[in-house]
C-alpha cells in the first residue's frame, strides 16, 4: 500500500469557448518499479500508478497507461478544449486497487 | 593576425555554454516578486558590492521550475510537512499545531532572521535546533536528524511563511562572536584542495568550475529542492557537501562549526528574499 498518495491538479477558472486551456497533473507517489532490491535482497513489490484519466463532462479527453520505468511523482501536462462550461473529473489507478479522484470546473463565458 | 582573430573568437564562443538569462526576474505565482540581486551590507565592504541570488546563476528551464508552485517539487514536501505539524507525535500527546496553531501565523517571518541568539539556550541556533528543542522537550518526542528528510521538510513549510521576506540576520550583540567565528570558517581553506568558502563564491561567483555555474553561495533559497537528488537540501548538508568537495572533512551537521558558518552565510545575504523552497541543480 502507497502511502502519501496525494493527487494535485491545476485548471484554469475561466476559458473562451473552444479554447485550448492547459491543464497540469501530479500526484505524489512512490512508483515503486518492482525492479529493486531491500536490504535483505528480496525484491520490493511493484507499486505504481498504472492508469490517469481525465474526461470532461463524460467524454474523454486523455487516458494513458503508466509503466513501471516513469518515475515518482509522476506529471502530466496537456490541452484540452473547452466547448462548455463543466467539469474536469481526474482519476488515478494504483496497482493496489485504490482509485484516486480529483474534480476541478471550469467556465465558459 | 587573422588566425588570431579566429582563435580569440572561437574562445569567446566556446567561453559561452548555455547559461541563464541573468537578467531574468523572479516572479513566483504572477505576482510575488523576489529581489534577486541588492546592494551588499554593509559588512561585505571590500569584498562584495553586490549579492546575487542563487536563482540568477540557475539555467532557464530549472529557473522557471520556481516560478509557479505547481511546477515547484519542493511543494509537494511541503505539503507532506503540514500533514506532519499537525500530528500528535511523541509523550506528550501534541503536535506542532497544538502550541503553534496555524503556521501561516506563527511562523510567519521566522525565516528571515534565523539563525539567531536563543537567550534561553544562551547559543545562536539555526531553525532545525529549535524544532527539535521542541520535539523533545515539549512534545516528548525523539529528535530528527539535524539534515534529515523529515527536517528539512519542516524546515520548508516555517520558511515558506517568510517567502518574500527580506533576510535581515542580527550579527551583533550577543550574536557577533559566532558571526566573527564563521567568517574565519568562510575565508579558512579546507581540504585537501585547498578551498575556502571565498575561493569560489567570493572571487569566482559568474565562472564556471568545469560544468557549474559558480554562484555566490547564498542560502536565502534554503531549503533548496535540488534535481541531483530529487529532494530537499538543508543549508548544513550543502555544507557538508562544498566541504567533502575540497576533499575535507567536514563539520558535524547542527555542530557549532556549521551554525557559526550559517550565520555568517546568511548575513552576507542581508537584503536579499527569502526564496524557499526554491529549486536549483
Amino acid at each position: 500500500m502507497a502511502s502519501g498518495v496525494k493527487p494535485r491538479v491545476k485548471v484554469p477558472k475561466t476559458a473562451a469557448a473552444g479554447e485550448a486551456v492547459v491543464i497540469k497533473t501530479l500526484i505524489s507517489h512512490e512508483m515503486e518499479s518492482g525492479q529493486r532490491k531491500d536490504k535483505e535482497g528480496k525484491v520490493i513489490p511493484r507499486s505504481i500508478i498504472n492508469r490517469f484519466t481525465c474526461d470532461f463532462n463524460g467524454q474523454n479527453v486523455i487516458d494513458v497507461t503508466l509503466e513501471p520505468a516513469i518515475s515518482t511523482n509522476p506529471y502530466f501536462q496537456f490541452e484540452a478544449t473547452v466547448p462548455e462550461t463543466g467539469e474536469f473529473v481526474f482519476t488515478w489507478h494504483d496497482d493496489d486497487g485504490s482509485v484516486y479522484e480529483d474534480k476541478q470546473s471550469i467556465t465558459v463565458g | 593576425m587573422k588566425r588570431l582573430h579566429m582563435a580569440l573568437l572561437a574562445a569567446l564562443v566556446s567561453a559561452s555554454p548555455v547559461l541563464a538569462d541573468e537578467e531574468a526576474e523572479l516572479v513566483i505565482n504572477g505576482d510575488l516578486h523576489i529581489v534577486t540581486r541588492a546592494p551588499a551590507a554593509p559588512h561585505l565592504e571590500g569584498h562584495l558590492d553586490e549579492v546575487i541570488s542563487g536563482w540568477v546563476f540557475r539555467s532557464d528551464e530549472t529557473q522557471a521550475l520556481q516560478m509557479d508552485d505547481f511546477d515547484n517539487p519542493g511543494m509537494v514536501f511541503v505539503d507532506r510537512a503540514m500533514e506532519v505539524w499537525n500530528t500528535v507525535d511523541g509523550s506528550e500527546g501534541k503536535s506542532c499545531a497544538s502550541c503553534h496553531n496555524d503556521p501561516a501565523e506563527s511562523m510567519k517571518g521566522i525565516r528571515a532572521v534565523y539563525p539567531k541568539w536563543v537567550e534561553s539556550a544562551k547559543e545562536v541556533r539555526g531553525i532545525p535546533a529549535q524544532v527539535n528543542d521542541c520535539r523533545e522537550n515539549r512534545m516528548g518526542a525523539k529528535p530528527w536528524k539535524y539534515e534529515g528528510n523529515e527536517m528539512a521538510e519542516m524546515e520548508a513549510l516555517i520558511t515558506l511563511q517568510s517567502r518574500g521576506m527580506t533576510v535581515d540576520v542580527a550579527i551583533d550583540g550577543p550574536a557577533q562572536s559566532t558571526w566573527e567565528r564563521g567568517k574565519e570558517i568562510y575565508y579558512t581553506r579546507y581540504g585537501q584542495l585547498e578551498l575556502s568558502c571565498a575561493n569560489c563564491h567570493e572571487n569566482n561567483f559568474g565562472n564556471m568550475i568545469r560544468a557549474d555555474h559558480l554562484s555566490q553561495g547564498q542560502i536565502n533559497g534554503f531549503p533548496a529542492y535540488r534535481l541531483k537528488n530529487t529532494k530537499l537540501n538543508t543549508v548544513h548538508d550543502r555544507f557538508k557537501g562544498c566541504v567533502r568537495d575540497t576533499r575535507g572533512v567536514p563539520f558535524k551537521p547542527g555542530g557549532a562549526e556549521f551554525t557559526a558558518l550559517e550565520l555568517y552565510v546568511a548575513s552576507r545575504g542581508n537584503g536579499l528574499m527569502i526564496e524557499g523552497p526554491s529549486v536549483r541543480n
